[in-house]
């Protein structure tokens, strides 16, 4: 029984090849674009459709047309899962990007692993990539790159002594996590140590006992969503003197926008390019990916991309060029290809890959920025 | 009900289970299957304490948790096998159970659901905020319990697909056979006679506190081993399994099924596990129908699915 009705799926199939023109790369997508980290997953999802459309447009790759098939797993690592097993056994996907959240993640990469097909991750802890899996890449900077990068300008200002205060939330507790794990490789002491829970409508309290501890020299903020405005508000109310540095995670025009320019005045965080595609100079290396890019989706979305949308689009450009130059559609291929990419410019950053190291970006791809007048400032 | 048709009914539901994999044109459906099981399993529980003794809880993903995570935590910092630690967490989720059954279970209606939403909430929140035990609200990889293994060494070749669908099948068979023997036990009598009257039941001799209590205990039961499943064939697991969407869908896949039976709690498990999977297309549409289905089951089927549909087909003999 099972082998005709697996003889029927053929049957159909080949009875559908007169009306596909060509052969198709089927290529798998899963992202949370509803549920509570739809902040990540819907400008995933549009960037995925959308660079999927445009690579089709403009004669697919190696003149094959993407078949993309994309789920929406509401940020449950449980359906995740199971689409990730759909996309391998029913979909007969050749490669995944998605997992936009790091359970979701660590979900679709067991099934990645499993079945032997190329995954690109779009979270950011580090345990994706550390130890390397075989099969599975990411592009967003770890947290921890983050800490590393924001100690680094905290060093050269001659800061050592600093208060953290961090969301309760994924991101706020990883990155918390990981500060507090490089901060002595880094020179830097964490005098004082506070949370918030995602929902709190005030942070003064922390605040205060973070002031009143003595010495600090800065205060730095891991958190996502509203959580770090509240902070950043709470902080130019009390008059704070040293300065805020905020992380990765509210690096967005919107968060400026919450906040409000004055209270947001001074504020430095680790950004990427893309959010200060306007800026760049002709002959900055991300420059032409950046403002193509921001141009594209600003035009079919009448919107700004994220940090976020830039890491789907990283990461199916990354695929689509593997599979280019694999010049096969097979897995195995495909994951070689992609274990080979050497010096390939991103909005996020430059990725070079290597069998040790399935992230492929340095601290370079993290650039400093500052808040003056409500717009954004590059510092190094 | 006479012990015949309990065995109809453990033949339907082994029935199904055999022979729908001949029409599986992919090992992807044995993974919905599976899914389907351990629902309907923590679903089966809530038919013993919502159908046998009309008692309410909005907060039985709790225990799914401490299941969940008694399978990801014991074999990390204890050494325990997987499968030890699914009764570990069982055995947990029991006195837990017993322990704040008894206060809780005085009050009633919405003042139990609140209390029972309560504990749903603590469970979840001690999961999230103790980051240095249980990975925080990224999650925590789970131990393989090597069962893929031993069997290759029998000689038997499954995927990883096949087997959860078989474990989690026989663990629905057992659980639909120990719910289905209770049923016509005393104390599934007695857990009916509460369910119609409080007053009447109490006036005949029964223990009410005790038997809501016993009914508050063994879907607690239910439920952990459901959350061990799960955690133990994903190898992965957040507090999301703790969550209070987790909750609402376990008593939301009873009543639509049907909350006094069985097999129509199973309906209801299978109904709301392939929905999404077949809403793929309308995604975002997936809530709208979803709860235009449940106003349509409430309205024109209030006992739920099946139950409504059975007594159609059998006409007049109820």
């Amino acid at each position: 029984m099972k082998f005709t009705s697996s003889t029927a799926v053929i049957a159909l199939m080949a009875a559908a090849m007169p009306f596909a023109a060509q052969a198709e790369i089927r290529l798998g997508a899963s992202v949370s674009a509803t549920g509570p980290a739809a902040f990540l997953g819907d400008p995933e999802a549009k960037t995925i459709e959308m660079m999927v459309e445009e690579i089709n447009a403009s004669g697919g790759i190696n003149g094959e047309q993407i078949a993309l098939t994309l789920y929406d797993d509401g940020g449950d690592p449980n359906k995740a899962r199971t689409f990730a097993t759909r996309l391998v056994e029913d979909d007969e996907v050749v490669a995944i990007i998605g997992g936009s959240t790091t359970g979701t993640t660590m979900s679709i990469l067991d099934v990645a692993q499993e079945e032997g097909i190329p995954f690109i991750s779009l979270a950011g802890a580090i345990s994706i990539i550390d130890p390397v899996r075989e099969y599975v890449f990411k592009t967003p900077h770890t947290d921890r790159m983050a800490c590393e990068k924001i100690f680094a300008d905290m060093q050269a200002r001659d800061i050592s002594r600093i208060g953290l205060i961090s969301g309760t939330d994924g991101f706020g507790a990883s990155m918390q996590a990981e500060c507090k794990e490089v901060a002595g490789d880094s020179g830097i002491e964490i005098v004082a140590d506070e949370t918030y829970g995602p929902q709190d409508a005030d942070m003064t309290p922390q605040l205060t006992r973070i002031r009143n501890t003595g010495d600090v020299q800065a205060v730095l903020n891991a958190g996502f969503g509203q959580g770090p405005a509240i902070v950043t508000r709470n902080y130019a109310q009390l008059g704070f003197e040293i300065p805020l540095y905020q992380s990765h995670g509210v690096a967005s025009n919107a968060f400026i926008d919450l906040v409000g320019a004055e209270a947001a005045e001074g504020v430095r965080l680790p950004g990427t390019a893309l959010l200060i595609a306007d800026q760049l100079s002709e002959d900055d290396p991300q420059y032409q990916v950046t403002t193509d890019y921001t141009a594209l989706y600003r035009a079919k979305y009448s919107d700004e991309p994220s940090t976020f949308a830039g890491y789907a689009h990283d990461a199916v450009l990354l695929m689509a060029d593997a599979i280019a130059r694999a010049g096969s559609t097979d897995p195995d291929d495909i994951r070689d290809a992609l274990e080979a990419t050497s010096g390939f410019v991103g909005t996020t950053g430059t990725y070079t890959f290597s069998p040790e190291d399935h992230l492929g970006l340095d601290l370079s791809a993290f650039r400093m920025l500052e808040i003056n007048d409500g717009d954004w400032t590059q510092l190094d | 009900m006479g012990s015949r048709r309990k065995w109809i009914q453990l033949a339907v539901l082994a029935a199904l289970i055999i022979v729908l994999p001949f029409f599986f044109p992919s090992s992807y459906y044995y993974r919905v299957g599976a899914l389907i099981f351990v629902n309907a399993l923590a679903v089966v529980g809530m038919v013993i304490l919502i159908g046998y003794a009309g008692q309410i809880s909005l907060g039985h993903a709790g225990f799914a948790g401490i299941g969940a995570y008694a399978c990801a935590l014991a074999p990390e910092y204890l050494g325990l096998h997987p499968g030890l630690a699914l009764i570990l967490g069982a055995v947990t989720s029991g006195v837990l159970a017993l322990l704040i059954g008894r206060p809780i279970l005085r009050l009633k209606g919405y003042y139990l659901g609140v209390a029972t939403l309560g504990f749903g909430i603590l469970v979840s929140m001690v999961l999230t905020n103790e980051r240095a035990l249980t990975g925080g609200p990224d999650g925590m990889s789970v131990a393989d319990p090597g069962l893929r293994g031993m069997l290759r060494d029998l000689g038997w070749r499954l995927s990883v697909g096949e087997l959860w669908y078989g474990v989690s099948a026989i663990a629905l068979l057992i659980g639909a056979w120990v719910a289905l023997n209770l049923f016509d036990s005393p104390t599934g009598r007695a857990m009916r006679a509460l369910h119609g009257s409080e007053v009447a039941a109490s006036t005949v001799g029964v223990d009410v506190a005790r038997q809501k209590l016993r009914a508050f205990v063994i879907s607690a039961l239910y439920a952990s081993v459901s959350g061990s499943l799960l955690a133990l064939q994903n190898g992965f697991i957040t507090p999301d399994v703790a969550g209070f969407m987790h909750s609402i869908e376990m008593v939301t896949m009873a009543v639509l099924g049907g909350v006094g039976s069985v097999l129509g709690g199973t309906l209801g498990a299978a109904i709301l596990t392939t929905l999404p999977q077949v809403l793929t297309i309308f995604a975002e549409y997936e809530q709208l129908v979803l709860g235009a289905v449940m106003i349509l089951v409430m309205i024109f089927l209030p006992q739920g699915l099946l139950p409504s549909i059975a007594r159609r087909f059998r006409g007049r003999d109820e």
